[in-house]
Parts: structure tokens; C-alpha cells; sequence
């Protein structure tokens, strides 16, 4: 291959890959939930230009050759995002082959990344954001390391640029799963925490010291000590996964020590400890759903937890724990709500509330001019279990709701109707 | 015009195929066993009850059929009469159920509660005995922990009868027994009287997976089959060895083994076959091993793949279990689609709702309505009322009980739910909960939520479904 071709070729790979943003939407005639200063707009519009939304009010001008999405009867809200997903680093749980999710490494810890890992053409990103996930936190889950790594958000576009912020957060595991890396026992955890943070401190303030190897040696990597860096700075997040009320307390003091931006992550136990959190100001980020002692660890798990918490003062954000149904979040803050979350409440704990936590609240999580246009109608109530999206907006493009299983379903639908098809429905006329 | 009347013709039509299962041959032995009764009779007996009225609400009757402004009288334990406008009785409580509905009490045909309990420790985790690929001889009832909490939240979220199952790690797992739920201090107070034993079958990855990875057999699907199949020979050996022995009763009978006693009690008819399958294919040859050795399948739980092949469920009689949406979690589950229930109802064959989730068997009200909703995003119109015989009428017939329980007609258990507003709603919570007419749970009545003894003494941690 001669080096022109090489160079058109890289041309041509370039535009595929670039997101089109020619479009131009006007979302009309639905009742739209900005969950920003505008609150709640009747017969409210939103436009969508160049990837952005550019004006969002009530009975606005349609811009000339813009498409037209009626609303009318509908909901609009900010996409779904997953604070804690696995997109593109898990296909299939129990084939090994398809998980990225953790490493299991003796020699890298936080340093551990998802990110490069990440397949955008995942199954299971189409499959979701059909149903109005569109953006997500991917973090690593299950490694050897109480210090799990590090994870990016991603648009659920699968465009170029679809990782939006990388490294967006660390994530640490404690309680009955963190002792058990540990060795055996819940302080053995936070010791590992602690030493880390104590050697990444040392190692930040003494650089061309330890350049020269004139400090002690340190129990991480360099690139672990490194990659623990803005998490001492506070500009990263440091999300711990603790379910007792009592690991949320030891971890509380000992993110104040080291003054870390702290978010909890199962919190099964959190609402016994609600005031301390709403004080240091710690977010949760849970499964509302849990409500029985699965562990001993999680005694005190409630439906009514959310609500609690919330009521506290404490930011709340939900997630599932399974990226294949990712969006079934939607029906956990139902029963949130179910439970005296309020419905608003219910609706930012998977919207705004994740984009809060990870600090991109400023450029998603709201339907204001000026954001990444994040945007999906709904059919009716997005917290009722029989409701669905019917468009769905990932930064400012029209997403197809089709996935492989749309594509299963209509493949054998002839089959259960009268009258079926004679051929068997391999054949792709079916 | 009586409630039976109301079911529409085509289902009707499915009630007498299920009513006749297709034994071939007619092997199904309606005669006493050779083999020695239940060695662990039910003890349950119905809690006490108050004749109860409950008026003016939409009623899902479980067989299809919907009424608007109904009333449900439930006497002696007994559904007594359900229509309009019906008289209480003398002394009956009356409940004003305007804006409510009322549904009968869900039935999980699924579920391991009390074998793998809350807490998951392993000291509590008796649910798989992954000690041969063929453990026929175990049965479910005797690892049940009645004190498990899960039996409390599934009631609080209306769930009235369930079937406990060994876990799926065997090809063949063991005996299950059929609960109501009810608070009790030994299983045997909770076992459904006169319910038929299921046993507890496995296709696929699980089993080929647990030996495979040891180096025993079977390790891979065609291993699976034939285990199977020499199982059910053997137990044919065995049936007629007893069948023999029993014409003239001459000399010792022959040795008891209880693994082959309960493949036996299979070919006779008498214990029914539910069994964990994904995949379509691997359906289609578990149908084709059923007939070569006579006996039936009661259900195919899992059933992932069921969409594939309605036809083919419905000729032979058995029931899918299915998840509203589960998928993706292992190969056999990749072809997971959400309309998988109302694509098997459509297509004639008897569908149903399962949880295998001891919170999933919380919310089996919303699952059924995921599921209603996707098949009718995909245009197949159903309605309300008979997406409510997935969580009914439906595993009742999957259990073979379906004469004693699964919808609200005169002469049933009066197992009934008292829903807060449509059942098919996120927002919809039970309100009141009864089983053989005793109210079980009463969610503005703290009296009436039974707590398990382990929940005692948590120091003021008030978890648990409110």
C-alpha cells in the first residue's frame, strides 16, 4: 500500500468516525422537566443544535429545517446516567474472554483503568440506550486490589470522543468484600487505604527525592502512587463501596484526614448515618431496592433508605449493579418514590444527580441552553415500569431505538402470529 | 354468566390441552404408588379468618377476565362469591376497596427461599448438592430455613404460594416442594396441602459447567442428555422391578433407593418435572427424551429462549417460566428479548412470570407488567387482566394446583391480594394480603407483618419491606 492511500485511508476512517452534527431538533408540545432554574415546562420546547441544546421554553419558535419531534403528551427529561456501569467491559458475564471489567494484578492497583478496554460497539450500550441511558460512569468491579482503579464517563453514542472525562473517579472497596482482599479483616482494609494514601502523599511532596531513591520505599507503584494524585488534590472523586453504618463511618474519618472528595457507593446502612453524610457533604450512590439482610453487613437495608437519605440532605444517585439492564433504574427509582422519595427526587437520582457526583453538572444532567443535548421523551411517566422511551437524544444525536434484541424479537414475531411465514426465520427477508 | 364463561374460547382451549397433558401412551398411572406416601406430611393448616367483603373494586380475577366495581367475598377460608353488588353475610367484615383492585395471590414457581436464606452465608446455603449429577433422591423441603426473612418481604409484595427448588448446579437437583406463605416454625406448616412434588431438572452450561471443571461427567451438553437418559432407564429398571413385586407381594421387596423411587414417582405421574432450560434447542430435546421414556414436563423455567418456539410448548403441554428481561448474564441467556412472555402467550403455550430472586419475588406485579408492556410496544395487544394470569392462573397450572388456587372463582383458596392501586404499576404496593381467607399482611397493621426470629435484636435496624 503506497503512502497516499495510507493517507486517504486515514481520511476517510477520520469522518467515520467523526460525530455528524448537522441536525437540527425541536422537541415540541411536551411537558418538560428541565431540573433546572426553569423547573417544570408546559407545552415546553427544546432545541437541539449542533449537538448542544440551544433553547429550551415554552412555545418557542421551530427553527427553519429543523426536525420536528412532537411531544405532545409526552415527557421530556435529561438522559439516564449510570453511576457505576460496566458499558463495554463486560459482553457476557461468564465468559472470561468478554470481561475488562478487573484486573487481578499484584502490581497495579489504582493505576487500573477501564478506559482503552472500553468497546463502544458493545451489545449491551444499544440495548440500554434505546431505553434512555445515555451516559455512563464505566468502573472497574471485582479486582484483587481493595484499590479497584479508576473509571471514565462515556456517551452512549459509541462516536468519536464518546469518552467525555477520564480519570473521572477511583473506586475502593471495603466491608465484607474488601476485607476478604485484605486478608481477613475490616481494618486490614483501610490499612491498605491508608498506607496508600500516606505513600501517594509522601510521593506527590518529594518527587526528585524519590527520583534519586533517597525516600522509603512505598507499597504501591509508581503509577499507582501517581495515579492517586488529584484524589489528594480533591479534584477526583473516591467512591468506596461500604454497606455498614459502621464502615461508613471509619471511611468518613478517614476521608476527612486526608480531606478526599468521598461518595459511597451499596450504602445499604447509609440512612442510619444520614446527618454525618449530609454534613461532609458525602454523596450515595445505591440500589433503593434492597431491603433484606442479604449480609451481615446490611442488616439495617430498607426501601425507605433513599427517602431517608434524601430527606437528610444527602445527594442521592441510584444504580443497578447490571449493565445488561441498565435501565431498569428507572423502575428502582419508582420504588423509590414508592417508598416517600419525592417524585422529582426520584426522577434526578438517576439524571442530574450522577452528573453532580462527578462533577459534569455543568455540562449535562439539566435540559438547559448551553449543555450537551442529553434528551429523551418518554411515553408517559419515565418511572412507571410500562413506560418507554420514544426518542432519545445522545449529545445532540437522534439515536436509533433498535438493538440485537429489537432485531431477535421481530426475527420470530411473524412466528407467533396466525398465518406464520413458511420459511424458518434464518432467511434475512424475516 | 360464570367466571369460566368469561374466559375467552382460545384459552379455554389451552385449559383442556394443559388438563390433559400428553402422556404418550397414557403411562400415567392414576393408581396408588408402590412407593410409600409423602414421609413429610403438611402439618398447614389455615390461619383463622373472618368472613370478608370487599367491594367496589377492579378485580383481576386471574382467569382473564377483568370486572369493574366488584366485590370478592371470601368465606371459611373459601373464595364464597365474586360478582357485584354482593350482600356481607351476618358478622362479616366489609371492606371499602374504592379506587382499589384486587388480584389473587401470586404464585412463584421459582423460587429458593429458605435453601439459599438471607443472610448468604455459607453455613445457610443449602440449595445445590454438588456431589453427583444426579441427586433425585434430595429433597428441597428438607433444607428449607423457614426463619428466612425473604418469606416475610415476598408476602408483603403478595406472593401467597411458592415452589421451592433445588438449585440447578445437578442434571437432575432433587425433589421441590410447593409453600404457602405462611409464617411457620417448620416447613411442614407451611407445605400446600394435596400440592404434587416437582423435580428439579437442569439443562445446559450449569451442570457441564460444575463437573466439566472437576474432570467428571458431564462436561458437555451431549454428556447432559445422556445423563439424563440413563437416569430414566434406570428408572424404568427400578419402576418395574417394584411394579413386579407388587402383583403378588412373594419374598422381600425389593431394596428402596430413593434417587430412583422419585425418577419412578416421575413415570407414573405423580411428581412433575420442572426444569431449568434456555436454550430453544435444548428445549425441543428435552421434549424429544420426555416422550422417549413416557413422562412429562411440567414447565421449562428460565425458558430464555421460549419465544423461539411457542408451537412447539404448546403441542406438548408445558408451561415457560420466564424473567421479564434477564439476559446476557451467560451464553445460553444471549438471546434474551423482553417481549419473551407475551410472544410465548401469543403463541398459544401456557407463559408465566418466575423470579429465582428473593428480590425479584418481591415485585412480580412489576415484572409481569415490564413484560405486558414490551408485547405491547411490539403490537401484540393484550390485555390487563390476562397478563395477571401470568402471576396466577398460569403457575398454578405450571404446579398443578391450578384447581385449588390461581384466580378468584367460587370454591378456591381464597388467596388473595388487596393492591393499593393497579398491580401493574411501579407505584402499586399490596395493602392486604390473605391466604385461605386469614389475613396475612396488613401494610398499615404492623401486627399483622410477621417478623422471622432472626430479624429479633438487630439493635434497632428496622430493614425490610415496610
Amino acid at each position: 500500500m503506497n503512502r497516499l492511500s495510507i493517507y486517504i485511508g486515514m481520511i476517510l476512517a477520520a469522518l467515520a468516525a467523526a460525530p455528524v452534527q448537522a441536525d437540527t431538533y425541536a422537541i415540541t408540545g411536551g411537558t418538560v422537566y428541565t431540573l433546572g432554574a426553569a423547573g417544570k415546562i408546559n407545552h415546553g420546547t427544546v432545541i437541539i443544535k449542533d449537538g448542544k441544546i440551544t433553547a429550551v421554553g415554552a412555545d418557542l419558535p421551530v427553527p427553519a429545517g429543523a426536525k420536528v419531534i412532537d411531544a405532545t403528551g409526552k415527557l421530556v427529561t435529561p438522559g439516564i446516567f449510570d453511576p457505576q456501569s460496566q458499558f463495554g467491559v463486560d459482553e457476557v458475564d461468564q465468559v472470561e474472554e468478554t470481561q475488562d471489567e478487573a484486573l487481578n494484578s499484584t502490581r497495579y492497583s489504582t493505576a487500573f483503568d477501564p478506559v482503552d478496554g472500553i468497546n463502544p460497539r458493545s451489545v449491551l450500550i444499544p440495548v440500554n440506550r434505546m431505553e434512555g441511558v445515555t451516559r455512563a460512569m464505566v468502573a472497574p468491579a471485582g479486582g484483587s486490589s481493595v484499590l479497584q482503579g479508576r473509571g471514565a464517563v462515556i456517551a452512549l453514542d459509541g462516536l468519536d470522543g464518546f469518552v467525555l472525562k477520564d480519570p473521572a473517579a477511583l473506586f475502593v472497596t471495603l466491608g465484607e468484600a474488601g476485607k476478604k482482599l485484605a486478608g481477613g479483616a475490616r481494618d486490614g482494609s483501610l490499612l491498605v487505604l491508608r498506607e496508600a494514601l500516606q505513600d501517594a502523599k509522601d510521593f506527590g511532596a518529594n518527587r526528585a527525592a524519590w527520583e534519586k531513591a533517597a525516600r522509603r520505599p512505598y507499597a504501591l507503584s509508581r503509577l499507582d502512587l501517581e495515579a492517586l494524585q488529584p484524589a489528594l488534590r480533591g479534584e477526583m472523586p473516591v467512591v468506596v463501596q461500604a454497606d455498614r453504618a459502621s464502615d461508613i463511618r471509619a471511611v468518613l474519618k478517614l476521608a476527612a484526614e486526608f480531606k478526599l472528595k468521598l461518595v459511597i457507593s451499596g450504602g445499604a446502612e447509609a440512612w442510619m448515618v444520614a446527618d454525618d453524610l449530609a454534613r461532609a457533604k458525602v454523596p450515595v450512590i445505591l440500589n433503593p431496592m434492597r431491603d433484606l439482610p442479604e449480609a451481615f453487613e446490611s442488616l439495617g437495608a430498607t426501601l425507605t433508605g433513599a427517602a431517608k437519605l434524601q430527606k437528610a440532605g444527602v445527594l442521592v444517585a441510584f444504580e443497578t449493579g447490571d449493565s445488561h439492564k441498565s435501565w431498569n433504574v428507572k423502575q428502582y427509582a419508582g420504588n423509590a418514590v414508592a417508598y416517600g422519595l419525592p417524585w422529582l427526587e426520584g426522577i434526578k437520582a438517576i439524571t442530574l444527580n450522577p452528573a453532580r457526583i462527578y462533577g459534569m453538572d455543568k455540562s449535562v444532567g439539566t435540559l438547559e441552553a448551553g449543555k450537551d443535548a442529553d434528551v429523551v421523551v418518554w411515553s408517559g411517566d419515565p418511572l412507571e415500569v410500562t413506560s418507554f422511551a420514544d426518542a432519545v437524544f445522545i449529545r445532540g444525536q437522534a439515536v436509533p431505538l433498535t438493538s440485537r434484541q429489537t432485531e431477535l424479537r421481530d426475527r420470530y414475531l411473524p412466528y407467533v402470529k396466525p398465518n406464520p411465514p413458511a420459511l424458518p426465520p434464518a432467511y434475512p427477508s424475516h | 354468566m360464570t367466571l369460566r364463561q368469561l374466559v375467552p374460547a382460545a384459552f379455554s382451549a389451552a385449559v383442556l390441552l394443559l388438563a390433559a397433558p400428553a402422556f404418550a401412551d397414557g403411562q400415567a398411572d392414576t393408581g396408588p404408588s408402590e412407593f410409600p406416601p409423602d414421609p413429610f406430611p403438611s402439618t398447614y393448616h389455615a390461619l383463622p379468618s373472618v368472613p370478608t367483603l370487599i367491594r367496589h373494586v377492579t378485580i383481576y380475577t386471574g382467569t382473564g377476565a377483568e370486572i369493574d366495581d366488584g366485590d370478592v367475598l371470601m368465606k371459611d377460608g373459601k373464595v364464597a362469591a365474586v360478582g357485584k353488588g354482593l350482600n356481607a353475610p351476618a358478622g362479616a367484615l366489609v371492606i371499602d376497596g374504592s379506587g382499589k383492585y384486587v388480584t389473587p395471590g401470586i404464585i412463584d414457581v421459582h423460587s429458593h427461599l429458605g435453601v439459599y436464606p438471607s443472610p448468604a452465608v455459607d453455613a445457610l446455603s443449602d440449595g445445590n448438592e454438588l456431589t453427583n449429577p444426579d441427586t433425585a433422591q434430595v429433597r428441597a423441603e428438607n433444607s428449607v430455613w423457614p426463619q428466612d426473612p425473604g418469606f416475610n418481604t415476598a408476602r408483603a409484595g403478595g406472593v401467597t404460594t411458592l415452589e421451592i427448588l433445588p438449585g440447578s448446579g445437578n442434571l437432575i437437583g432433587g425433589r421441590s416442594v410447593v409453600l404457602k406463605n405462611v409464617p411457620s416454625v417448620t416447613t411442614e406448616g407451611m407445605k400446600f396441602p394435596g400440592a404434587p412434588y416437582g423435580l428439579k431438572m437442569a439443562c445446559g452450561e450449569n451442570p457441564k459447567r460444575v463437573y466439566g471443571s472437576h474432570g467428571q461427567f458431564p462436561s458437555t451438553l451431549m454428556g447432559d442428555v445422556a445423563g439424563y437418559r440413563q437416569a430414566w432407564a434406570d428408572a424404568e429398571a427400578y419402576d418395574r422391578e417394584w411394579k413386579s413385586w407388587m402383583k403378588d407381594k412373594k419374598g422381600n421387596p425389593p431394596a428402596r433407593d430413593l434417587k430412583m423411587e422419585t425418577l419412578a414417582e416421575v413415570l407414573n405421574g405423580r411428581v412433575r418435572v420442572q426444569m431449568h432450560c434456555y436454550r430453544a434447542n435444548e428445549m425441543a430435546t428435552m421434549l424429544d427424551v420426555a416422550k422417549e421414556f413416557h413422562y412429562h414436563i411440567a414447565a421449562f423455567h428460565h425458558a430464555v429462549e421460549s419465544y423461539k418456539i411457542p408451537a412447539l410448548l404448546a403441542a406438548n403441554g408445558t408451561c415457560a417460566a420466564m424473567w421479564a428481561d434477564w439476559w446476557g448474564f451467560k451464553m445460553e441467556a444471549w438471546d434474551g428479548v423482553r417481549e419473551n412472555i407475551p410472544m410465548v402467550d401469543a403463541g398459544g403455550a401456557c407463559a408465566m412470570i418466575h423470579s429465582d430472586d428473593q428480590n425479584g419475588i418481591q415485585r412480580l406485579n412489576q415484572e409481569v407488567a415490564k413484560a405486558w408492556a414490551a408485547g405491547n410496544r411490539a403490537g401484540l395487544h393484550v390485555d390487563a387482566a390476562r397478563a395477571v394470569m401470568w402471576m396466577t392462573l398460569n403457575p398454578a397450572k405450571a404446579l398443578g394446583i391450578d384447581e385449588l388456587t390461581g384466580s378468584l372463582e367460587t370454591g378456591k383458596m381464597a388467596d388473595v391480594v388487596l393492591w393499593n392501586g393497579n398491580p401493574l404499576s411501579v407505584y402499586a404496593k399490596a395493602e392486604k394480603v390473605y391466604v385461605d381467607g386469614a389475613l396475612v399482611y396488613d401494610r398499615d397493621d404492623p401486627k399483622t407483618q410477621a417478623h422471622s426470629d432472626f430479624e429479633l435484636g438487630m439493635m434497632g435496624q428496622t430493614g425490610g419491606a415496610q
